[in-house]
């Protein structure tokens, strides 16, 4: 495969690194002179282009035409949401992933199809949350394409489904209840199969389903991890 | 008539005070608090510090109730970027982007933005202000 990575950075060298070292051919983009003379003694120069990688000429210079999956990880957001909608409007590149620096540009990442980000400001406040004993809503995974969401609930003492068989309870449209971590232990999630206080639950749902299914699992409280949400959620909605 | 213009240099100051002088509602946004020198004392519209691309900044600069909204940043990805987030989330239909790069203004366009390329308007100025000398063409010499 043929990936071209716009940005030089730690995640851009890195990423570049490890595709060449899975024996992908790399086509890696920096402007800045003094980090593209690093990257240069640490990988050569046939795969590197120096210059700016919004700019069209530069990425044609780079192969894009020719890319099986454009990686844009410049430390600016303006920039990678450019260089994605670029490769994607006017190159077709089938896959394109972006990095979000900052967590608050996300829902303009989105609003303008940017639909492949990593932020690893909020993916590291996820695995955050995920291990504070006080949050009882954990967000785990997003596949934007897939269009599916992973998450955990804790089961507290009252919750209206402790004590409840999987069958009985009536999830949220679209929602799958798919596994039940006990004592650490996952176990797959059965019609017969009962909750107990103590337990989390892992549900699979479609984007946007997050509030019914906490109203249904934990109707007395709005957790943490959903304020910070609301926060996040710059629409006005 | 509410006109929103995003970067407050010699272009966006200029056009926030003509626009005010013809009798349109002007506020301006700008990342630098300095920027408001350039407007001048008696500038009558709303004057907003914050980064463009914050969606609570635009909506306290008056994104919301704005008929029109201009991108004349210094930066052409940042102008791409705020002018998208004015026509599809704020439903702007009057949404003008300034952008240098001739190839981004053109490709930008052709997806529905209304791009005005600086660069590209003073080529064509400045090749007709060559054509106006009417010096003659090599096969016309002589």
């Amino acid at each position: 495969m043929f990936v071209l990575i716009v940005g030089g950075g730690k995640v851009g060298l890195n990423t570049a690194r490890q595709l060449l070292q899975l024996g992908h051919e790399i086509a890696l983009v920096e402007q800045r002179k003094t980090r593209y003379d690093l990257i240069a003694d640490l990988l050569g120069e046939d795969a590197l282009v120096f210059g700016d990688g919004t700019e069209i000429w530069v990425l044609e210079k780079a192969g894009i035409g020719r890319a099986d999956l454009v990686v844009a990880v410049t430390g600016d957001d303006e920039d990678n949401i450019i260089i994605s909608q670029v490769a994607t409007l006017k190159f077709g590149v089938p896959k394109v992933v972006a990095r979000v620096n900052n967590p608050f540009n996300q829902p303009t990442f989105d609003l303008l199809g940017v639909e492949n980000t990593v932020c690893a400001t909020t993916a590291m406040l996820n695995l955050i949350m995920h291990e504070l004993p006080t949050h009882k809503f954990v967000h785990l995974l997003s596949l934007k394409r897939e269009q599916v969401e992973l998450v955990e609930l804790e089961v507290g003492e009252n919750s209206p489904f402790a004590h409840t068989y999987v069958q009985d309870i009536a999830l949220p449209e679209g929602v799958v209840l798919a596994a039940i971590v006990r004592a650490g232990h996952a176990l797959v999630a059965r019609g017969s199969t009962e909750i107990l206080p103590g337990d989390y639950v892992l549900c699979l749902l479609p984007p946007g389903a997050e509030r019914d299914l906490i109203q249904v699992f934990l109707p007395e409280e709005e957790p943490e991890r959903v304020q910070l949400e609301s926060e996040l959620d710059t629409s006005e909605g | 008539m509410h006109v929103l213009i995003v970067g407050c240099g010699r272009v966006g100051s200029g056009l926030a005070r003509d626009l005010v002088a013809q009798g349109f509602e002007a506020s301006i946004l700008d990342e630098s608090p300095e920027a408001f020198h350039l407007l001048g004392d008696d500038f009558p519209g709303d004057f907003v510090v914050g980064r463009a691309l914050d969606w609570a900044v635009l909506r306290e600069a008056g994104i919301e109730r704005a008929d029109a909204f201009v991108a004349c940043t210094d930066g052409d990805n940042t102008n791409i970027v705020i002018a998208q987030i004015a026509q599809k989330k704020y439903g702007i239909r009057c949404v003008v982007a300034r952008v240098y790069d001739p190839l981004r203004a053109e490709l930008f366009a052709q997806v529905g933005i209304n791009t005005v390329c600086p660069t590209r308007d003073v080529r064509v100025s400045l090749f007709d202000a060559v054509r106006a000398c009417q010096v003659p063409l090599p096969d016309q010499e002589g």
